[in-house]
């Protein structure tokens, strides 16, 4: 038994440090707040990050192996079957988490990376710049992106480079957008124009000022802009002009092997097989959207309308 | 400049709206000019060899050269793009790259041509799903405001979040495991052409509309029961409760015309979002729209196709959002009656 104290000093419990929380027991805090959406979109995306990582690891068979039968049923070696030229419909599943999520998060990355800068230079600038760019901008998005990106995938070819970046662009204007806006606020406060006086450049203003107070809203456009593009993304392929065979990839193996649902009343499993790669798409989207609304609660404090 | 001036001295009380609307309107002719320029610009940034290309390998100099002539590209570009907006205006878009040979025998049809009878199809889906995704949205949303938080309301929101989250060829593959595979209601191939009668058209169509309706009527429904209930937190709803009005006279008497901007909007927008929506769903269908013949034409490189199909989709779209923009402005209480 332990010793415990039978006199009581308020200095004691005054002079006592309150521990701050560790920033891994203060998610954990946020975490187990967190309602049962948030958990299945967070559960679920990282075990779509799991798939995408070790995909070489769990996949039966090579990305681009053939098999002898084409349109295979489902069995004991061949999970979902073999698609329209013999090759492991599982497989290739698991190898287009990793090139779908890869190439839309490069996108995102890249968008924001665009967006992001030019957005936070126009929000301190605020002169010709911002006008230009602005006016820019307005234009780009008068254009409905599909459309824009079509057309200039028919002019640049359907590269995987090209896709990134023209996919990129577009959306940066949308990125753009929103860290010019939520930036202007912050570009007024005391603070900045501290920063400034003291002579500091504008790469540290944009770095050290201004992002740190702009985050909560950029990270979730993050979740929101990375569920689009990755939908641009599976459209084009699914449309024959995204991703190009043999790299696995979710939007074109709906169309490959959209045929098959068509022997639907006579194996119903075999309609079902173009259905696999869609909804791996539509459960990403609908776990990214998820976990974003609970983000975008949390951080903003936002409740629902009473 | 003097115009306008003009008018604010005629017609005092109006001024603000049609300032407003006319500054709007400007913008929208400009957005469209410098639009059209982007996708004229478009076609030379095509590689220098296009025109081997497009010809064939066994094309000679001299028809390379006349192909280039016929493009103009021997001209400067801004000679070019004038020659090129006098010529759209007419409804003459060019003739297209494909069924073109180096053997001089030119097979290939004129764009206005190949794009026509498409353009009408495609007008016609989007025609049809507008009518039925409308009222249905509206209903939806206004029903599911009245009873708000109830078991009815909550199925319709989780329901339009689902469908909002999916994309389009998804949706579109599941009704025609449904409803056409497993119990085949309806034809799974849209494949319609000048000679079908309206009956069998629309039945033909039916998947596809289908399948567009439930895209945006979520984004409209929830976008309706947003604006209501947005509104029903103001004081004069409150006014109206404590003078004993029902729930229903309170939303269909007290918020609903003030809420008539944002729902209008968010219509438009969501017109405007049809036009690209119509793309994925017309390829899923193989239904002969525009949508279709633009992605084969991005397959086939066939740029002329692409800039008019382009064209035509951006100048819908900014039309759309321009008279969403104006609907908002002019049914806008606040600026109907200035101070």
């Amino acid at each position: 038994m332990s010793q415990t104290p039978e006199t009581y000093s308020a200095a004691a419990e005054v002079a006592a440090v309150r521990k701050r929380r560790g920033r891994f027991e203060r998610s954990w805090i946020a975490l187990k707040k967190a309602p049962i959406s948030a958990w299945f979109g967070l559960i679920v995306v990282s075990a779509y990050v799991f798939v995408a990582l070790f995909a070489p690891l769990l996949a039966p068979y090579g990305e681009a192996e053939i098999f002898p039968t084409p349109f295979g049923p489902w069995d004991e070696t061949h999970r979902f079957g073999t698609d329209q030229i013999g090759r492991d419909i599982f497989t290739r599943l698991i190898y287009g988490a990793r090139n779908t999520m890869g190439i839309a998060l490069m996108t995102t990355l890249l968008s924001f990376i665009i967006g992001g800068g030019l957005g936070l230079v126009a929000a301190i600038n605020r002169s010709w710049l911002d006008q230009i760019l602005s006016r820019s901008v307005d234009v780009l998005m008068a254009i409905p992106s599909l459309i824009f990106a079509l057309m200039l995938l028919s002019i640049f070819g359907s590269t995987v480079t090209s896709l990134i970046v023209i996919i990129a662009v577009l959306d940066s204007t949308r990125v753009f957008r929103l860290t010019r806006a939520v930036a202007i606020n912050v570009v007024v406060m005391d603070y900045v124009e501290a920063a400034r006086l003291r002579g500091e450049k504008i790469g540290w203003i944009m770095r050290r000022e201004i992002l740190p107070n702009i985050m909560p809203p950029l990270i979730a456009e993050f979740g929101l802009r990375f569920s689009f593009v990755f939908l641009t993304i599976a459209a084009l392929s699914f449309l024959g002009v995204g991703i190009q065979p043999p790299t696995a990839d979710w939007g074109s193996m709906v169309r490959e092997n959209a045929s098959l649902i068509q022997f639907a009343q006579y194996d119903i499993k075999a309609g079902l097989t173009p259905l696999l790669p869609a909804a791996a798409i539509a459960l990403l989207t609908v776990a990214v959207n998820f976990v974003v609304d609970w983000f975008l609660h949390t951080s903003s404090g936002l409740r629902d309308e009473h | 400049m003097v115009a306008r001036q003009g008018l604010r001295r005629k017609r005092n009380i109006l001024h603000p709206v049609l300032a407003t609307i006319l500054k709007r309107l400007g913008l929208g002719v400009a957005t469209l000019f410098v639009v059209s320029a982007i996708i004229f610009s478009s076609i030379s940034l095509l590689p220098g060899d296009f025109g081997e290309a497009v010809l064939g390998q066994a094309a000679t100099e001299e028809t390379v050269a006349a192909f280039r002539r016929e493009l103009g590209l021997d001209k400067p570009a801004p000679v070019r793009y004038l020659d090129w907006v006098a010529s759209v205006l007419k409804g003459d878009f060019g003739t297209s790259f494909s069924g073109r040979a180096a053997s001089g025998v030119d097979r290939s049809r004129s764009v206005a041509e190949l794009i026509g009878p498409r353009l009408k199809n495609t007008l016609f889906l989007a025609g049809v799903t507008a009518v039925i995704a409308v009222p249905l949205a509206l209903f939806l949303g206004l029903t599911a405001a009245l009873y708000r938080n109830s078991f009815y309301d909550r199925s319709v929101n989780a329901m339009t979040l689902t469908t909002i989250s999916m994309p389009e060829f998804f949706v579109a593959y599941i009704l025609i495991l449904l409803l056409a595979s497993l119990w085949p209601v309806f034809p799974s191939l849209a494949n319609v052409d000048a000679s079908t009668e309206l009956a069998e058209r629309l039945r033909r169509i039916a998947l596809p509309a289908l399948t567009l309706t439930l895209v945006i009527v979520a984004h409209m429904m929830r976008m309706t029961r947003a604006a209501i209930i947005n509104l029903l937190a103001s004081p004069y709803i409150e006014m109206a409760r404590l003078k004993g009005a029902t729930r229903s006279e309170v939303i269909l008497k007290h918020a609903l015309p003030n809420a008539w901007a944002p729902i209008a909007t968010v219509i438009a927008f969501n017109l405007a979002y049809l036009v690209v929506g119509v793309v994925v769903v017309e390829v899923v269908f193989v239904y002969p729209g525009i949508g279709q013949l633009m992605v084969d034409s991005v397959t086939a490189r066939d740029t002329p196709v692409v800039q008019a199909c382009a064209l035509i989709f951006a100048g819908t779209y900014i039309v759309l959002n321009l008279i969403a923009d104006i609907i908002g402005i002019v049914t806008n209480p606040r600026l109907l009656h200035p101070r």
